[in-house]
């Protein structure tokens, strides 16, 4: 009996991998591909862009802001950095690397700046800063792709270890820094203070303008890491390449139990939206879903889960 | 009296949040036209039971009968019409909007298809100068303090007409002017039958307005009785199972060097020319009305607000607090009166909120000792007797006067050698204010000092060794502690 109620307790904590585990089952068991290993290195490599970007949007969301630049910011920094390195080019692969990086992190800088001491609401400045983010990446080769990149920069998104892909990798690696430092460091900690109570965590002495600002930069990181594995997976920098993944990344971080009014979220949570997202973006193209009616049937499926999550927990108390 | 009508009787009420029961079958009677005290220590389950009263929370089991008939109350709405309003201990006012707003939240005076501001405004007014409230309906909200607010929350409930009247802690942030304007209130409404269920952690306020006692403890029901048979330690050892020996503990020591050191501190609009010294081992009370600018003056001690001239000196030498990390790192602590604004994260956990303003001291490379941090909390809870399901609990879920705990717990961990200390006892049960007490008397008598601001006059006078007093942003005298009296601290305050 009390055994029971625990077990109900954990299924009610971890909701949200509950939701993917069957998810996960009716995909076993409607579709035969679904199981190979193959598709499933496929999904997580595919999911890890939206991963990497919800890493950085759930510091942002839990301060209680918003990120909205990071499509963007994720195709400009990778056009400007693939500009560097097409075949014959005399520029070593390591710079255009650190180049879109750089990017990623002056534009989160701007965003943070404006936001933590000009007071701009963050859904503005992130909105702006995408905007020309976005225009500059079309700007760059006048809308046109850069392909032919070198070799070496491909095997960042191409290349595999053990036989799974390297995005892999780099997606999970990223998820355990950012939970990590979200959970046991004094940053992390400060980060939760600063969305739940501001004035609080100032009197307590914390730089919350400071916190702001680490977050978009942290976010802005994450967009740029994003835009190189991109970029290097499909051996070409597309202007439009981005363009509407700041949804995915926010809809991944909410679906895992982070607040939009700031102060809750953890990685755990965001691993499973992300994982949730992916899931029914591969599962629908393996049952051969129309991609319009895919779309439909993803923005269902997102404020169902999200019902179903806040309303569990509703019950439960 | 007491052949008045029953108008309220709660039956056997229990409440469970997340499988914790917080009420066991308690039962609760109210009489039309009294006055009917809930006492109880912090985390008792009053605000709680009353909270079920007005649909806030929905019961577990038991039955609520009003006017003799079983009544369902799901949503604030029932209770509203059920004639049902309560004054929260928490206050809930909308910010942004002005203080008439406020007052006719959701029950408009609408002239056709538009509010009616005029008549809002007249109406406001009307109610408070039938309270003796001077607030100008037209204020934004946020511009007004913590006891304006509260004032406002008072005339609000009185104003919607209700036949029972739930006052949580209603004088928690109010002066002794105040609070005898609100006794009138009370013995006015009882005589147009209305029933007042009141909710204080202040003896001295039961005795003087209540008819009827009823106390909890730990969720259960301890006793109910009129007035006449309680004196004040059979209904303090009732409250928490023991008798308390001394409310204020207080030993004499002797004092220091001078620790801090004001002059002339002026803030605009807010206070001027304010100077004082307080010298280790020290307890300086700042005595004074609502709105005198005591909590300005120590706020902009503490950087969390720019003074506009003066020196601030410690431990000798002059020093300039831009922040609250300056203070904190010059070994200041602060307290606020504000304890949802300026105090908690309600969204953090009792232990995350104990340890933020000193994370460092458990951090190795800014990563956080997990094992080191909870027993720190853990060890500042227990001093404090923070009463809460676990360590883990979100700072929303626990009563008021733990969440207070919470805060001074927070402070205390910071070992400081300053401390300021904004109303600290405001919603503190008996119990816990005389340990609180003797937390300030043994951390004053370590060699450091303590500035209090108190509008609870026997506090000032039980716990300060000097007591400044300020009127209208100005210090208008400083008493030492055998010639300080209530009357020469009311005529100061009153700035006679
Ligand atoms: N929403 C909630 N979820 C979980 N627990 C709660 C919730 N509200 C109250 N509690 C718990 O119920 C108990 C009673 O709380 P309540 O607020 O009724 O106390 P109280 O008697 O009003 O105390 P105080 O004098 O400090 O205001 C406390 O232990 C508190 O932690
Ligand atoms: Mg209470």
């Amino acid at each position: 009996m009390k055994k029971k109620s625990k077990l109900l307790d954990y299924l009610v904590k971890y909701r949200v991998f509950v939701i993917f585990a069957v998810m996960f089952i009716v995909m076993a068991i409607s579709s035969d591909v679904f199981l190979t290993r193959g598709n499933i290195l496929n999904m997580l490599r595919q999911l890890s862009i939206n991963g990497i970007l919800a890493v950085g949007m759930t510091f942002v969301l839990i301060t209680g802001g918003i990120d909205l630049s990071v499509g963007a910011v994720l195709t400009f920094s990778a056009m400007v950095g693939c500009s560097l390195i097409q075949k014959g080019s005399p520029y070593p692969v390591i710079l255009a690397v650190a180049v879109s990086l750089a990017i990623g992190v002056g534009i989160g800088l701007i965003n943070g700046i404006i936001v933590a001491k000009g007071s701009v609401p963050a859904f503005i400045v992130t909105l702006g800063t995408q905007m020309m983010a976005a225009g500059a990446a079309l700007l760059l080769r006048n809308g046109s792709p850069i392909p032919g990149l070198k070799d070496e920069y491909n095997v960042i998104g191409a290349g595999s270890f053990l036989g799974v892909p390297l995005p892999i990798y780099i997606f999970f690696a990223i998820m355990l820094i950012g939970g990590f430092v979200l959970r046991r460091t004094r940053f992390g900690r400060h980060t939760y203070a600063v969305g739940g109570n501001a004035l609080a965590a100032r009197a307590c002495g914390i730089r919350d303008k400071s916190v702001t600002i680490w977050v978009y930069v942290i976010s802005g990181l994450c967009a740029a890491i994003a835009g190189v594995v991109l970029s290097a997976r499909v051996r070409t920098a597309t202007p439009i390449a981005g363009s509407g993944y700041e949804l995915d990344a926010i809809a991944a971080a909410v679906l895992g139990g982070t607040s939009l009014t700031g102060g809750i979220g953890n990685m755990w949570g965001t691993l499973a939206g992300v994982l949730i997202i992916g899931l029914l973006n591969n599962g629908m193209d393996l049952l051969n879903i129309q991609s319009y009616i895919q779309d439909i049937i993803q923005g269902l499926i997102i404020i169902a889960a999200v019902y179903i999550d806040v309303n569990t927990n509703k019950a439960r108390n | 009296m007491s052949e008045n009508e029953r108008i309220l009787e709660m039956r056997d009420i229990v409440k469970e949040f997340s499988g914790v029961r917080v009420l066991d079958r308690v039962s609760f009677a109210l009489r039309r036209g009294t006055v009917h005290a809930l006492m109880g220590e912090n985390g008792a389950g009053k605000s709680t039971l009353m909270k079920i009263l007005c649909g806030i929370y929905a019961k577990t089991e038991g039955e609520i009968l009003l006017r003799g008939a079983p009544a369902e109350i799901q949503t604030p709405t029932d209770a509203k019409a059920l004639g049902v309003a309560m004054i929260h201990q928490e206050l809930s006012a909308f910010h942004a909007l002005t203080v008439s707003a406020n007052m006719f939240m959701n029950r408009e005076f609408m002239k056709g298809p538009v509010i009616d501001e005029a008549r809002m405004v007249s109406e406001t007014d009307k109610v408070f100068s039938d309270l003796g409230i001077r607030i100008d309906p037209k204020a934004k909200m946020e511009t007004l303090s913590v006891a304006e607010m509260q004032l406002v929350e008072i005339a609000k409930a009185v104003s919607t007409d209700a036949d029972i009247i739930i006052m949580d802690e209603p004088t928690s942030a109010l002066t002794e002017a105040e609070v005898r304007k609100l006794y009138e209130t009370v013995e006015d409404l009882k005589s147009r039958g209305k029933s007042i269920i009141y909710i204080s952690h202040k003896i001295e306020e039961i005795f003087a307005i209540a008819d009827e006692i009823t106390v909890l403890r730990d969720g259960s029901l301890v006793g109910h009785d009129e007035i006449g048979a309680f004196d004040k330690d059979r209904l303090i050892s009732m409250m928490v199972g023991r008798t308390l020996s001394q409310q204020f503990h207080k030993t004499r020591h002797t004092f220091g060097d001078v620790m801090l050191k004001v002059e002339g501190l002026s803030r605009e609009h807010a206070f001027e020319n304010v100077s004082f010294e307080v010298r280790a081992g020290e307890v300086f009370g700042l005595a004074g009305l609502i709105g005198a600018g005591r909590t300005e003056v120590v706020e902009t001690l503490f950087g969390l607000a720019k003074k506009s001239a003066g020196t601030v000196s410690l431990y000798g030498a002059p020093v300039e607090i831009n922040s609250p990390g300056d203070a904190i790192h010059s070994g200041i602590a602060f307290v606020s009166e504000d304890r949802k604004n300026v105090g908690l994260n309600l969204v953090g956990s009792v232990k995350e909120n104990i340890t933020l303003a000193n994370l460092k001291k458990y951090c190795r490379l800014g990563v956080i000792n997990a094992r080191e941090e909870r027993a720190a909390s853990d060890a500042q809870a227990e001093k404090l007797s923070v009463k809460a399901n676990s360590r883990d609990t979100l700072a929303m879920y626990l009563s008021g006067g733990n969440q207070q705990k919470v805060i001074l717990a927070r402070w205390m961990s910071t070992t400081p050698r300053i401390l300021i200390l904004d109303e600290p006892t405001k919603g503190i049960d008996v119990g816990a204010k005389a340990e609180i007490y003797r937390l300030i008397d043994e951390f004053a008598a370590e060699g450091n000092c303590v500035i209090m601001v108190s509008s609870e006059m026997p506090e000032v006078l039980g716990m300060s060794d000097r007591i400044a007093v300020m009127h209208e942003g100005r210090m208008t005298a400083v008493f030492d502690r055998d010639e300080a009296t209530q009357e020469k601290i009311l005529a100061a305050a009153a700035g006679i």
